[in-house]
């Protein structure tokens, strides 16, 4: 007795729940891992799957283990000789690898680093663990407020689409039984009986009429008590709730201009890449405005921001103009949270950094709900511009912003890896909020 | 006209099926074997990583470790550094067979072949296996296992649960009998107490508990006592099986939290005859489906291309690579396995004089099959290699010992494939295959219930070879768990 099975059908993923478990597990050089392989891959890929290297601390699965290369005696045999004869030594291999070696340590050593591959659902998982838009509120419901249909129980009237077939099964069961309907079974021995009376030699003229009589009685009773009434079909019923939403928009405001090097642009764009993912993936209604500038602002779609290049002067407040001309037109106050992310290398045209701390003062931030400024700086700068105080023309200026203004927060980016880390501080969760 | 049972390297059920009753025919017929009954399983490649993952089992408990060996395999598979098995096979009756989609009609041949009647045999007559493995009950326990794990984790917390796996994990090596039967009730006693325990289900069961808001839970089922699971106050020490003594003796572990290790413990013991037969185990399969797929051609019954199709990956499978080579990485099971079986059927039918000294006993008998059916049914890969390995097969595999003194900065040839070196060479090999002298010997010695509740467990030592250090202190601290007080581990030179 044999059994060929096909299990090629059965559902896919079996194992996908202990590689959570494992994801779980091993979070922290996970995360570690992953900030590290961001560092060094190109703006388009970061949202891609990746391969991850960790290593096994953390996830370790100790066992006993014999270490004979602490002390002690043991034989052991290989194969292929070719020259030895008893008596011959032979080195011992330093450590780990190689012909001998690998047997001879086969109880001592411990795991390897490993790597693997994680899709980019885990990774970006990873990245944006913990973080959400600051000061998030709900705002008002609009007049078409986002609905969504509910179950809401049973009921006798509906569309036949919506018929609930057990329900409506049991009811018309328990009603036929109720008012004793006769079944086919019932019917057709009846039948036969009556059939048999008929055949039978002295003819029982008073039984075939009763027998008529009762036959005609079922059947009409059959008709009378139908299998499925009206009374018994149900329905299953929906209603339409409305959900509050909350609708928010990120401006994203970059200098494109002759200053900011091909170095300052990608690490720009990097960051404006990270925080696009992270809005689409957490935030279902937000949109996202990209604004570059040079010394004039344009608004431009995605692909443009990220891959074209442009070049000219710079005048930081176009962009801040063109900001606010964009939110009088589409995005008013009460229905919208607003948000803005500016990146710049700090430089403007003198004079205008104190103009757009006016405008910032005066007319941007009584709409912002969170306003982040990314200053990108070379490396030696950095080390310059140690102290929070010293900095670029924009830089002392918008301080002066941010003393003012809580939501108003300013950050320093030098190379790639000190995006992930400032982004992660400008979005962290706040623990209050919890 | 051709009798081919196939000639395109395509499959289909149909030829599956007509290829499986003509190697059973030769299975049953010629050589006489003596198999479960068997099911085998279509399966891609993906549930070939998946069987892999969780130690090649079709159900399991979730545990990240599991995950942790999925990534990795699944890994090197995508890297193109390993390639899938053709084949997994469980000591189950009835017998499954997994077989891998990928394959080309004359894997699967060759596979049903290995599995279904190699592996199969071995698994129903070694003794091992017989004595150790309860083939029928191994997948209703894994079903329980998996659902009783689960309702720890949804009524403990996943973390709770987890950590008692984790430290189980650790010491599965020493959760093993190895030389006592484990105690094990009578199939009486295991009938009455699935009784019980459907019965208290039955009654406890109520339809108002599902209604509960979340957080309010249905009382825990009571502990049935049981004469036989108690703990009965005097420990039987020394006890070589520290998940026995910890499930039974430790003095801070939940009822649910000893039934957890009760499972590893099980599963523990379920493995451990395979780790003993490993060359065997192999061998047997190995020579089997080279036996039948050579029958199966010199009848006509395959192709010239199919056989050498078949020949190929035979060779590449009892491949052997020296001690130098960079593929080295320890003895290949199948070769050695496979290598001492043809060369006792070479003893049986061709004998040299040679063989004719060593072997007196089946030298030019001509029953091979009886021989060979005597050895997978009584030996293990120790015994197996020191009474069968003949001198010729350690000249082709050209054996040397080595002795080892950790002290010294070389290693010392002490015996080579030569007159005086053969018994040695096979005595040491056979040695190197003796999982009781491989893993440590660890035993509960002692442990002090009256005072602080230390445990006291003490490592015998095999000629001077400690313990590695870092590995010791981690798994004492997964015994400290599970124990609950200081735990100390003293080595003993034996």
């Amino acid at each position: 007795m044999t059994h060929f099975v096909d299990r090629r059908l059965n559902p896919k993923g079996k194992s996908l729940a202990n590689r959570q478990r494992f994801l779980r597990r091993a979070r922290a050089q996970i995360r570690e891992a992953v900030q590290k392989s961001l560092k060094d891959s190109a703006v388009a890929d970061i949202g891609k799957e990746r391969k991850i290297k960790i290593s096994t601390k953390g996830t370790s699965e100790p066992r006993f283990r014999l270490d004979p290369r602490a002390s002690g005696e043991r034989d052991f045999v290989l194969p292929g000789n070719k020259e030895f004869t008893p008596g011959d030594t032979i080195e011992k291999p330093k450590s780990g690898s190689g012909g001998a070696g690998k047997e001879a340590s086969d109880s001592g050593e411990g795991e390897d680093d490993f790597e693997f591959t994680m899709t980019q659902e885990e990774v970006l998982d990873i990245f944006f663990e913990d973080l959400e838009l600051p000061n998030l509120v709900r705002t008002t419901l609009k007049e078409t407020p986002n609905k969504q249909w509910k179950r809401a129980g049973i009921t006798t009237s509906g569309s036949p689409t919506q018929i609930n077939l057990v329900r409506t099964m049991r009811n018309s069961f328990g009603r036929r039984l109720a008012l004793k309907r006769p079944t086919t079974a019932d019917i057709t021995a009846l039948e036969a009986e009556l059939d048999a009376a008929e055949r039978a030699d002295p003819v029982d003229v008073e039984k075939i009429a009763a027998l008529k009589e009762n036959l005609a009685r079922a059947i009409s009773k059959r008709k009378w008590v139908g299998f499925i009434d009206p009374i018994d079909v149900r329905f299953n019923a929906f209603t339409e709730q409305p959900t509050p939403t909350s609708q928010a928009v990120m401006f994203c405001l970059m200098d494109v201009s002759g200053s900011m090097g091909e170095r300052e642009k990608d690490l720009a764009k990097r960051f404006y890449m990270l925080l696009h993912l992270f809005l689409k993936r957490r935030y279902k209604k937000v949109d996202v405005v990209f604004i570059r500038h040079t010394h004039d602002a344009q608004e431009v779609n995605e692909q443009e921001f990220f891959y074209s290049r442009q070049s000219g002067g710079t005048i930081v407040s176009t962009a801040l103009d063109k900001m606010l001309e964009i939110q009088k037109e589409r995005y008013a106050t009460a229905d919208w949270n607003i948000y803005a992310a500016q990146a710049s290398d700090g430089y403007t045209q003198s004079g205008d950094a104190r103009h757009c701390v006016d405008m910032l003062n005066e007319l941007v931030m009584p709409l912002c709900q969170y306003y982040a400024y990314i200053e990108i700086l070379d490396e030696r700068e950095m080390e310059v511009f140690a102290s929070e105080e010293s900095g670029a023309e924009l830089w002392r200026a918008y301080r002066t912003v941010a003393a003012e203004w809580p939501n108003f927060a300013t950050k320093r980016i030098a190379k790639p890896a000190d995006i992930f880390p400032v982004f992660h501080e400008l979005f962290k969760k706040a623990e209050v909020s919890a | 006209m051709s009798d081919y049972l196939f000639t395109d390297s395509e499959w289909d059920f149909a030829t599956v099926e007509r290829t499986y009753k003509a190697i059973e025919d030769i299975a049953l017929n010629d050589l006489g074997l003596d198999v479960y009954p068997n099911q085998i399983e279509i399966i891609s490649s993906e549930q070939m990583l998946d069987a892999y993952s969780s130690i090649a089992m079709p159900l399991m408990y979730n545990h990240w470790s599991f995950g942790k060996m999925f990534a990795r395999e699944e890994a090197l598979y995508r890297l193109g550094y390993s390639a899938l098995a053709y084949e997994v096979v469980i000591n189950s009756s009835p017998c499954i067979s997994y077989l891998l989609e990928e394959n080309t009609m004359t894997m699967q041949a060759l596979v049903m072949a290995h599995a279904a009647f190699g592996h199969n045999h071995f698994f129903k007559n070694n003794y091992l296996f017989r004595q150790w493995t309860n083939a029928e009950g191994i997948m209703d326990y894994l079903a329980f296992a998996k659902r009783y794990i689960a309702a720890c984790e949804e009524r403990y917390g996943r973390d709770e649960v987890e950590a008692v796996l984790d430290s189980a994990h650790a010491l599965m090596e020493q959760g093993v009998f190895r030389y006592r039967r484990p105690p094990r009730p009578s199939k009486g006693r295991i009938e009455e107490k699935r009784r019980r325990r459907a019965e208290y289900e039955q009654e406890a069961y109520s339809e108002l508990w599902r209604t509960l808001p979340a957080g309010i839970e249905p009382p825990a089922a009571p502990l049935t006592p049981d004469p036989e699971d108690e703990f009965s106050g005097d420990m039987k020490l020394p006890e070589e099986n520290l998940l026995y003594f910890l499930e039974k003796n430790s003095p801070s572990l939940k009822a649910w939290q000893r039934e957890t290790l009760r499972i590893v413990r099980n599963l523990a013991q379920y493995f451990y005859p395979q780790r003993q037969l490993k060359v065997m185990n192999e061998g047997c399969a190995t020579f089997v489906h080279y036996t039948i797929m050579n029958l199966l051609y010199e009848r006509g019954r395959i192709t010239e291309g199919s056989w050498l199709e078949f020949m190929h990956s035979h060779t590449s499978v009892v491949f052997q690579p020296e001690f130098q080579d960079r593929r080295y990485s320890g003895f290949n099971p199948y070769a050695l396995g496979y290598g001492m079986m043809a060369d006792i059927r070479r003893i049986c039918e061709k004998p040299t004089p040679e063989d004719r000294d060593w072997f007196p006993e089946f030298a030019g008998k001509g029953d091979w099959m009886g021989t060979l059916k005597d050895a997978w049914a009584n030996y293990r890969d120790e015994s197996f290699i020191e009474q069968f390995l003949s001198p010729m097969l350690m000249r082709d595999f050209r054996l040397f010992g080595l002795h080892d003194e950790a002290s010294a900065s070389t290693f010392k040839v002490s015996a080579i494939h030569n007159e005086e070196g053969y018994r040695d060479v096979r005595s040491m090999l056979a040695r190197q295959y003796d999982v009781g002298s491989a893993d440590p010997n660890i035993q509960v010695s002692g442990a002090d219930l009256k005072g602080n509740r230390t445990l006291f467990l003490s490592h015998d030592m095999h000629r001077g070879i400690p313990l590695h250090n870092q590995t010791k202190e981690l798994v004492l601290a997964h015994v400290e768990r599970l124990w609950g007080h200081d735990v100390k581990l003293e080595a003993r030179a034996a």
